[in-house]
């Protein structure tokens, strides 16, 4: 009986393995692919020149700074909808007008508005990360029980009080579920605005090698960007666990 | 109950007007300049233009073409393999793994390989969409069938089925909500990789209307293809959920 992690990591060697023998048997020459060997070989010779690490940098800034002021208006606007019922219901038709129009579609405008560099892109990510914490947040504070909202009424807390000491800390932890499904949002849109337009950090780096043939660097960036992702997204999770407890991740099959 | 409904629908769309009016009070004061935010009239007006002569019809053809094309494909290719990969456990302890890692992976990040594999091409779009709009419906396939209730499997081994007989009259049932909410969301992942493949590659569509508009600044045109943008979004997730609803009617009949 083969333990479980083996298994898991077979496929990955097995691919690899049989990429690195097929590419020396044909002696590949491609514009789109490169042996396994050469690719860390890459990915080795840009981190020593540091070009990735100011990449990786570029990239984690515009992704951090978008995923923080959209959080902060997704949160500020969820919780004041959670709350006020009658805002909420006025609000409707608003939200849902604005909320289905693709991120990248404001690519245009923030250009002509921003020009390229780091501010068009955090406007971007923070529009794409708004729409994820304003729903969930919304959903969570509508969700808390109703006989903490009495306990905060019956203590006669203002209403600064009553967001602060009842409200938050009873939808935490869903609101930070909604927070790394942002962080995840994040990040994929700051490679995606990179790779189309502007000229910074991982995605513009991984168009450039492309555009050099080097199919090698390309592939190595690319391998980078998922290592990053994967990272990320482990870190939050772990995250997640080590604040909230096992309970938290209940709400991950929603 | 449902009148009340009504009136709070009303006073939302009320509010909406409201915010178009405000946007229109700024444009017609020049507090932004018209190069970057043209007032709704100049938007609409656009908008009406484009369709009058049929610019922007053909550009929004483009783009509904790419985006369901890469979404068939990935629905067809992603249900298929989850449903290979989630029907056997074999395959599930030494495959599953690998795709949770690839999962967090920025999926436009394969555009540049695309690229040097099939050049600026349609091609490449549909490459690049499918390959984004497959992972939620393939994770979705494989998740419902490891999720099939046991008893249903033993049922179909007292009952000598064959495993495409499973597959088709259990395990494909029983995982279609998983499934169903799979597609739905990668269709606004092919809306989005739609825009960026046509601003990118120069392909008919109204990512490359916008990218244009913007180029001129003929920012009521851009205004107008982000508009319709969204309307396209807006519209498919509609569409998708009533679907969803009525193919899923016959799990909450009740038997």
């Amino acid at each position: 009986m083969i333990p479980e992690r083996t298994k898991a990591l077979l496929l990955p060697v097995a691919a690899v393995a049989g990429l690195e023998l097929w590419a020396r048997a044909i002696d590949l020459q491609s514009d789109s692919l490169a042996p396994p060997s050469a690719i860390a070989a890459a990915l080795a010779g840009a981190f020593k020149d540091g070009s990735i690490l100011i990449a990786t940098r570029d990239t984690l800034i515009s992704a951090f700074a978008g995923l923080l002021i959209g959080s902060a208006i997704g949160l500020a606007l969820g919780i004041a909808l959670g709350i006020f019922h009658i805002f909420d219901r006025l609000m409707e038709v608003t939200i849902e007008a604005i909320r289905p129009i693709p991120s990248i579609a404001l690519l245009p405008i923030a250009l002509i508005a921003l020009g390229f560099g780091y501010r068009m892109e955090i406007l971007i990510v923070a529009f794409a990360c708004i729409w994820p914490i304003l729903i969930l947040s919304r959903a969570a504070v509508g969700g808390i029980e109703p006989r903490l909202i009495e306990v905060s009424r019956a203590l006669r807390l203002s209403p600064v009080d009553r967001v602060r000491k009842i409200i938050i800390p009873a939808a935490l932890p869903r609101i930070f579920l909604a927070f790394r499904l942002a962080a995840g949002i994040a990040l994929i849109v700051a490679v995606t605005v990179e790779i189309a337009i502007n000229p910074i950090g991982l995605g513009a780096a991984i168009m450039t090698a492309q555009q050099a043939l080097r199919p090698d660097l390309m592939l190595a960036y690319l391998l980078w960007i998922g290592i990053v992702g994967y990272l990320l997204n482990a870190g939050l999770v772990v995250a997640q666990r080590h604040l909230f407890g096992r309970a938290a991740l209940v709400g991950d099959a929603a | 109950m449902n009148r009340s409904v009504l009136y709070w629908r009303a006073a939302s769309f009320i509010v909406a007007a409201g915010f178009v009016a405000f946007w229109q009070i700024i444009a017609s004061l020049r507090l932004v300049s018209p190069v970057f935010l043209p007032g709704p009239d100049r938007a609409w007006a656009s908008l009406l233009r484009g369709f009058a002569s049929g610019d922007l019809w053909e550009k929004l053809q483009g783009t509904l073409a790419h985006m369901a094309y890469g979404w068939f494909v990935a629905s067809i290719a992603g249900i298929a393999l989850g449903a290979m990969i989630g029907s056997s456990r074999m395959m599930r302890s030494y495959v599953a793994p690998s795709l949770e890692f690839l999962r967090p992976l920025p999926v436009s990040a394969i555009i540049p390989v695309a690229i040097a594999m099939f050049g600026l091409t349609q091609g490449m779009a549909l490459f690049v969409i499918a390959f984004g709009a497959i992972w939620p419906m393939l994770l979705a396939t494989i998740h419902g069938f490891a999720a099939v209730e046991p008893r249903l499997y033993e049922v179909a081994r007292s009952l000598h089925m064959s495993r495409t007989a499973v597959i088709f009259k259990i395990a494909l049932p029983s995982a279609s909500p998983d499934i169903l909410s799979g597609m739905r969301l990668s269709l606004t992942v092919a809306l989005i990789l739609s825009v960026v493949c046509e601003i990118l590659a120069g392909l008919d569509g109204l990512g490359h209307w916008v990218l244009l508009s913007a180029r001129a600044f003929r920012s009521a045109d851009l205004f107008a293809g982000v508009i319709l943008l969204g309307v396209i979004g807006y519209l498919t997730a509609l569409v998708m959920s009533v679907a969803e609803k009525r193919l899923l009617r016959w799990r909450s009949s009740g038997h």
